[in-house]
């Protein structure tokens, strides 16, 4: 695996990409100035001490396969990595869009590879699929977020942690024929500013030769009118510019996977099987299989990282931390460095937070004044009105005992006549009508006086049970 | 070579069968075994037509397989939309007719197109204006038969449906269960996997059993062949089990002419070899030819007839019934014989024949309470 180019002039190191990334020499600085040696010092012996240390660390790569279920991702991908990696078929039937992400761990010659394939389950089952793409995105920015966490740690570890971005994203489109569908349109148009998109053609021996230059055709205008930025191998690199050049003529490849083996000649090769003839998956007539591999893994596979991390990391690196508030410069176009925004940000937070709990505590104090306010009110009605009460039962007392003293009265001087009269009968015993009469007097006039005492005594209670009521 | 000649046997079989049993038995000889006859010249000259609708996907090479079926070129100057034109399309329903002849048979063929379907981005409930438009020919046939003059009615119903389903995945996908589900009950349903150049034997035969148990299970009602005559021999027999354990067809069009083992026929060139689309050992497409054209479109005729039609009309005349006794608020006594086109006037003596009934049942349960109070 290639990984460095001669080095041209003052090269960077990125903190976890073990690989060096020299493109163009960055020119000389204007205090530095050319000198000759007169003899070997030996420091071009650094790419090599370089490829010997991340040889040592070992590489690794993510990608991310796209398409509908059953198109032929995992079988792709097991003719790429010429391996078996245990897929099963998923079902037609997902609610949603789900992806499955597998790691594993390669190794050829001395050379380690880390490959996680992540793979879409479910991809356009759905009758609704307008919130399809939306998964796939999700996913992305949330690999770039864990990275990101990393970076701004204060204890960080870059240098061993997983790198988890997806570097190559392969778009599978079915070959109908025509042209894209609606759906792979709209899918493309989100991720291709987060990820380096590669359309393949899957299923590509169902098209034939005139076909397929058609549709090739077709779909690169459509990419191109709607926008879509697909990734581009790079041209500025002497030596391999011209055959990355030449590919970039030939996308969308057109792939056919098989892990199946066919006898031809006196060899095994990879082939499928047809009644009316066997197109072999390393044949180039056939199709662009071999194209893919080379420019995938054997050229690119660097560039692919590197862009990953320089392009697609950065932008949402960027919109991440404008979103939080951090600014490269002020409104007076001054860099502003780091730790003035954040002192900055704490000093507006602390202020915020200060204000905050003066409001409250204001607030309270309002609604304590308020709430006593009230209870005073109330108490004051209530006194008011146990007053009032208490007057009505003393005048009604007062009343009352004014009607026993009249009653009281009249019954004293009933009892005086009473005895006057029996004074007068003990003179005449004749009258015994008048006796009757005067005893009838008398039981008429007893039964007034129980009345009235009832009466009284009613009235009476009837008074202290109003009292109580009312209190 | 040997199923293709087993096969024209049997369609001349169908034809001449009963002509030669007409001459053995020339002792008691009526004449009406000349019948058949008849009814071959009367229905040549009449001439017959067919409806048939494709749906599917665009790109599963529905319009190349019409016309690899038909051998004709319906699609002359098509234009084909853009994906993102594609994104929020609507169904469209387009008809092509066009009128063809052999040996003297005349068959006008319409061709029911339906561009858009599954093509767009949400797809719920894609597959309604082609219900809608099945039942709409159902009704205006509904009206011509009803009405007074019934001389010339056009048969516009749709006498078939074939169902291209996509090759590139496992089995039925969820847009493809809802379509045939809203679709079996008004239209003779047949599926077929589409582009089938793609499989290998192996595995056409994989996604046909996978096929058969979704349509099992998801209890779509698929177009069944009619089961032959017991008394059929036994090749045909053997064939039509044939025939029937293939479905769902897998099928390969085509609309250029190679050369092929030294003949031109119709076919798909690759770097690897020719893909003959008439070559039975290659796809199916002579089976469904066969069955589409050959031996079946005058039963799939006769099913969209006697079963869809009439479900239909069953339907409509059901909910005219409902809809008239919920006019009348009342339960009555006689069950209401619906004209086919009520109108106003009889309309308005039933409803008064009905209140005069009322009214008597009510005098007579009247009578009735009276006579029961008497007796006591």
């Amino acid at each position: 695996m290639t990984t460095s180019e001669v080095a041209q002039g003052p090269f960077q190191v990125y903190p976890q990409s073990p690989a060096v990334s020299v493109k163009k020499g960055t020119g000389q600085d204007k205090n530095a100035r050319p000198l000759s040696l007169s003899g070997h010092v030996g420091f071009d012996s650094l790419p090599h001490q370089l490829v010997n240390k991340s040889t040592c660390q070992g590489f690794c790569f993510n990608i991310l396969c796209i398409g509908e279920t059953g198109i032929g991702k995992s079988t792709l991908m097991d003719t790429l990595f010429n391996t078996n990696f245990e897929n099963f078929e998923s079902s037609h039937f997902e609610p949603k869009v789900k992806l499955r992400a597998q790691t594993y761990d390669l190794q050829e010659s001395n050379v380690r590879l880390k490959l996680t394939i992540v793979n879409t389950v479910g991809f356009g089952d759905q009758m609704n699929k307008q919130e399809s793409y939306q998964h796939v995105v999700d996913y992305i920015d949330t690999q770039f977020e864990s990275y990101l966490q990393e970076e701004l740690k204060i204890k960080r570890s870059l240098h061993n942690y997983h790198d988890s971005r997806i570097h190559a994203c392969l778009y599978f489109i079915a070959p109908s024929g025509h042209s894209l569908k609606s759906l792979d349109l709209v899918t493309m148009k989100k991720l291709d500013s987060k990820v380096n998109i590669i359309p393949v053609i899957a299923k590509a021996d169902t098209i034939s030769k005139s076909e397929l230059h058609k549709f090739k055709i077709k779909i690169m205008s459509e990419l191109v009118s709607n926008g879509v930025q697909i990734y581009q191998f790079p041209t500025d690199d002497e030596t391999v510019s011209t055959i990355n050049t030449a590919m970039n003529g030939i996308l969308p490849f057109a792939v056919v996977g098989s892990s199946e083996e066919v006898k031809i000649g006196n060899k095994m090769v990879k082939a499928r099987q047809y009644p009316w003839g066997v197109v072999q998956v390393e044949n180039e007539n056939h199709c662009d299989f071999v194209k893919l591999r080379e420019m995938l893994i054997c050229v690119n596979m660097e560039d692919l990282r590197e862009q990953t991390h320089t392009r697609h990391y950065e932008l949402y690196r960027r919109c991440k931390l404008e979103e939080m508030g951090f600014t490269d410069t002020n409104p007076e176009s001054k860099p502003v460095s780091l730790q003035e925004t954040y002192e900055a940000k704490r000093h507006e937070f602390l202020g915020d937070l200060q204000r905050r709990e003066e409001e409250m505590r204001q607030m309270f104090v309002q609604r304590v004044k308020e709430k006593e306010t009230e209870l005073k009110e109330a108490e004051r009605e209530l006194q008011g009105k146990f007053e009032q009460l208490k007057r009505l039962h003393s005048e009604e007392k007062s009343k009352l005992d004014e009607k026993r003293r009249s009653l009281e009265d009249e019954i004293n001087t009933f009892s005086k006549k009473k005895a006057a009269t029996e004074l007068l009968q003990g003179q005449s015993f004749n009258t015994n009508a008048n006796l009757k009469k005067d005893k009838d007097r008398k039981k008429s006039l007893e039964m007034e006086a129980k009345d009235v005492n009832l009466t009284c005594d009613e009235a009476t209670n009837q008074n202290h049970n109003c009292c109580f009521r009312n209190l | 070579m040997d199923a293709i000649m087993l096969q024209e046997k049997l369609v001349e079989r169908l034809l001449c069968h009963r002509v030669k049993t007409s001459r053995q038995k020339e002792k008691q000889y009526v004449g009406f075994a000349t019948l058949p006859n008849q009814v071959h010249r009367k229905s040549v000259k009449k001439g017959f037509d067919f409806t048939l609708m494709v749906a599917g996907e665009s790109g599963m090479g529905k319009s190349t397989l019409v016309n690899s079926l038909f051998l004709t070129d319906l699609y002359k100057d098509r234009k084909l939309l853009n994906a993102e034109e594609r994104i929020n399309q609507t169904v469209e329903i387009i008809k092509h007719t066009v009128d063809i002849e052999e040996k003297g048979v005349k068959l006008k063929l319409t061709i029911v197109d339906t561009p858009g379907f599954g093509d767009a981005v949400n797809n719920n409930e894609c597959w309604k204006p082609i219900t809608d438009y099945i039942d709409q020919q159902f009704e205006q046939y509904f009206r011509d038969e009803s009405g007074l003059n019934r001389k010339n009615i056009q048969d516009n119903r749709v006498h078939c449906c074939l169902y291209f389903i996509p090759p590139f995945g496992h089995g039925l996908r969820p847009v493809d269960v809802e379509f045939m589900k809203a679709l079996h009950e008004k239209v003779n349903v047949v599926p077929l996997i589409a582009k089938a150049d793609c499989l290998t034997p192996n595995e056409i035969k994989k996604l046909k059993d996978r096929v058969r148990e979704e349509i099992e299970r998801f209890g779509i009602k698929v177009y069944q062949f009619p089961e032959c005559d017991s008394d059929e021999d036994e090749e045909f027999k053997q064939l039509d089990k044939e025939l029937k354990e293939c479905c769902p067809f897998a099928v390969i069009g085509s609309n250029t002419v190679v050369e092929a083992r030294g003949q031109r026929v119709r076919g798909r060139l690759y770097p690897w070899g020719i893909v003959e689309v008439e070559n039975q050992s290659h796809c199916d497409f002579v089976k469904l030819r066969n069955i589409l054209i050959r031996s079946h479109m005058h039963d799939l005729k006769d099913v969209t007839c006697d079963v869809h039609y009439e479900n239909y009309r069953a339907q409509c005349i059901q909910d005219m019934t409902s809809k008239m006794t919920q006019d009348n608020r009342m339960e009555s006594p006689i069950p209401i014989l619906p004209l086919p086109t009520p109108d106003v006037e009889t309309d308005r003596l039933i409803k008064m024949k009905d209140e005069e009934l009322a009214r008597m049942q009510e005098m007579l349960n009247k009578m009735q309470q009276h006579i029961h109070d008497g007796k006591d």
